[in-house]
């Protein structure tokens, strides 16, 4: 999943694993979506140079895979933090204040939806529902679930995996 | 089996029992019966339902006496084997058994039985309930025609929302001719505030299997289908295990049961895009396109995955069919009303006292489930409006309250059955911003291939907004109306013509909220944050300063210990100094 994904520099397309992944489906056009979903694995996002490799391999148009990985939500063409934050916004959430959850990450971190942190640690993105609806708001960060937040429990969430990164960099 | 005669501890590991710290729970109790050499079995368990009490761990003593506890943490995990397992004496302060039995054992559980029961990695534990008898019933001695007759004397309807007869899908599907057929599960549950379909994939993943199959050899197919959210990794992992371990056992493959019936099951993960619950758009993003509907007819029965007849029913409709096949149609049909047969799945989630998951039979009252099942409104506030069917739904006010719960009934009101998300307002949610929040949804999920959705909900959504920021003219809320009615006739797919449902009932019921906000600028649930005033009670605050610390905008003046002010032009009502005020000073109007 996103969780896991390390961020890599733009440029380095690992062409190898992407051959391996188009192999993995025997060069099947009609598993583009698919493949692509490997790559994001792979890299954490869908690079634009890798899209006219994948095209060119599959023999479609870049235009067609262009068109399919704006059309679904999952797809990136930017690069992710090292620990993504996806807020959930169904509705259970959102009635259970989500939107408070929102304003103290973007106050914490000085992100919004979308955005990537400058020292390339955190992306916060808003997500639908994630199906805990009961244990609402909630929040996943790098693959784990943080359930029944409040504003203050979510800074303090946040606190912790900064705390962490800055002694790993000491 | 093997484990007859040992102490048995449970875990209810799905996504929310996760969420709510089961592993950690897990860990903690695996490292407990370890440490003591205890002769105890440890085994992972799906969703029971009562998702608001996890993580639940049941304890089965060898004679087979089940103790439920309720939040067990960690430490509450040891203290369960030190106490009960090697002291026998259960801790009674954290057993749920009582209100388990008046949570669970007032529902019919069919398309549920097996959730939080078994272990849903265990192939041999569904089998021990009665798992794959139904299809080795329907390969040895029904027909598919039989099949397909039975499932249309149990009456049961589509469970995805739109309550198409599921017999009469079937039947078309097989009369339709074609040397390959498909059937497809639809888990794309987009739905946000339902998760039935994830919890029977977590919880009980042979069951889906099982139903797909007696699917395959009714309509004459070999192949299955089942296109899951990404969102849902657990339910993904469970359920190609499953699929892996009955392909091993020979369930699933070629010459099943000797019967010369083929069949096996792919699993495709979706990209994150609502619409793909929409059967021509599904189709369209398994073949690897954008998921954009298409007219119907023709229908997919007729022309479906690859261009030919397909069938796709939702996991709830397919976990409820081996139950049917092994049972009976008559029994299944003696639940629920004339036209709404069996039982339904609801999630119960918002201001809700018990949320997580209930089956009950059609025919029972909004309110039996919301105050009785659901334990009512939480923190004692008063109940406004329930929310059912997601974004193509509506919201029910309390005086529709004894509505009952079938296709019909609730298609009168407005809201749909939906998928079955339910959920529950209190006087703190505004209406008008539920509506909004619903436009929004659907906006963003708009495929963009017709006009009406594409631009009709954008507009509506900007009528909104303006209304919830209280800039909007009266004559805005006809315009309103009109552009609702409009999407609804003229969309080209099941998204478009029920996205203005949300706005239609809250209209329809909630007017004055509309009106309040339109003509008084006043948000009357006090949560549209441009038509609240935020101001400090000057006898309540001591001047502590932490609201000051909080504001973003530097919004709050004052000496220390000395009664603080809030600037109304720097303001920018994020509600930060509510919360961080221990003494309540903070008033919002």
């Amino acid at each position: 999943m996103a969780g896991a994904a390390k961020p890599l520099d733009v440029g380095a397309i690992p062409y190898e694993g992407i051959n391996e992944i188009i192999g993995n489906y025997k060069g099947d056009s009609s598993a583009i979506i698919p493949i692509l979903q490997d790559i994001q694995d792979l890299m954490g996002y869908v690079p634009k140079d890798g899209i006219s490799y994948v095209a060119e391999k599959l023999e479609v148009s870049a235009a067609k895979i262009y068109g399919i990985v704006t059309f679904y939500a999952q797809f990136r063409l930017q690069p992710v933090g090292k620990h993504m934050i996806m807020l959930c916004e169904g509705t259970a959430c959102h009635v259970n204040g989500a939107k408070l959850i929102s304003g103290a990450i973007t106050d914490e971190l000085d992100i919004r939806g979308g955005e990537t942190t400058p020292d390339g640690l955190f992306t916060f993105e808003k997500v639908a529902c994630i199906g805990c609806c009961s244990l609402s708001p909630v929040m996943v960060i790098s693959g784990e679930t943080y359930a029944k937040l409040t504003p203050e429990a979510t800074r303090k969430i946040l606190k912790e995996y900064q705390a962490k990164e800055a002694a790993v960099q000491n | 089996m093997e484990d007859q005669g040992k102490t048995v501890i449970k875990v209810g590991l799905s996504t929310c029992g996760i969420a709510a710290g089961g592993t950690k729970t897990y860990e903690a109790l695996e490292a407990a019966i370890k440490d003591n050499n205890l002769d105890v079995v440890l085994q992972k368990t799906g969703c029971i339902g009562m998702c608001y009490q996890e993580p639940i761990v049941d304890v089965v003593t060898p004679d087979g006496t089940l103790f439920s506890y309720g939040a067990v943490d960690e430490e509450k995990g040891r203290r369960i084997v030190a106490e009960h397992v090697q002291g026998g004496t259960p801790l009674q302060d954290s057993l749920i058994g009582e209100e388990r039995q008046s949570v669970v054992g007032g529902q019919v559980r069919i398309s549920l039985r097996n959730c939080g029961i078994i272990d849903p990695e265990s192939l041999d534990e569904y089998r021990a309930t009665g798992g794959y008898q139904a299809i080795e019933k329907a390969l040895k001695k029904m027909t598919p025609e039989l099949v397909i007759e039975e499932m249309l004397k149990s009456g049961l309807r589509g469970r995805g929302g739109a309550g198409f007869p599921t017999g009469m899908k079937w039947r078309f599907t097989r009369m339709n001719k074609g040397d390959q057929k498909y059937i497809i599960c639809n888990a794309d549950e987009g739905d946000p505030g339902a998760f039935m379909d994830r919890s029977i994939i977590e919880g009980d993943p042979h069951a889906l299997i099982e139903g797909m199959m007696l699917a395959g050899y009714a309509i004459g197919a070999s192949q299955g289908h089942v296109y899951c959210r990404a969102e849902y990794p657990l339910a993904i992992v469970r359920l190609q295990k499953a699929i892996e371990d009955a392909r091993a056992e020979g369930i699933l493959g070629k010459n099943i049961l000797d019967s010369g019936f083929d069949f096996d099951l792919k699993i495709k993960k979706g990209a994150g895009a609502f619409v793909c619950g929409e059967e021509t758009a599904l189709i369209a993003s398994l073949e690897g396109e954008r998921g954009m509907p298409r007219l119907k007819p023709p229908f997919p029965a007729e022309h479906g995955l690859w261009g030919k007849p397909t069938s796709i029913n939702n996991v709830e409709t397919f976990a409820n069919v081996p139950w049917i096949i092994a049972n009976g149609a008559d029994k299944y049909a003696a639940y629920g009303t004339e036209k709404s047969k069996g039982t339904k799945v609801f999630a119960l989630a918002g201001k809700m006292n018990r949320g997580g998951l209930i089956e009950v039979p059609m025919g029972v009252t909004l309110r039996d489930i919301i105050f009785d099942l659901g334990g009512g409104v939480r923190d004692n506030k008063k109940f406004k409006g329930v929310q059912l069917g997601g974004p193509s739904g509506g919201c029910i006010p309390e005086s529709l309250l004894d509505t009952t719960v079938d296709y019909d009934s609730l298609n009168r009101t407005g809201a749909i059955m939906g998928s079955g998300g339910m959920i529950v307002m209190d006087e703190t949610t505004c209406m008008v911003d539920m509506a909004r929040y619903f436009l929004d949804f659907v906006q963003n999920e708009s495929c963009g291939k017709c006009v009406h959705c594409r631009l009709g909900t954008k507009r509506m959504l900007e009528i909104l907004t303006r209304i919830t920021e209280g800039k909007a003219l009266p004559e805005e809320l006809d315009l309103l109306e009109e552009l609702a009615y409009n999407v609804k006739e003229g969309a080209l797919c099941g998204l478009g013509q029920t996205a203005p449902n949300p706005v239609l009932t809250t209209l329809k019921y909630f007017r004055d909220e509309y009106e309040a906000h339109i003509h008084d600028r006043r948000c009357p649930a006090k949560s549209c944050p441009e038509l609240l005033t935020y101001t400090i009670d000057m006898e309540l605050c001591n001047g502590c300063r932490r609201c000051a610390k909080r504001c973003p905008s530097e919004a709050i003046i004052g000496e220390k210990k000395e009664p603080h002010v809030i600037v109304q032009e720097k303001c920018i009502k994020c509600g930060n100094c509510v919360d961080a005020c221990k003494f309540k000073a903070v008033m919002v109007e």
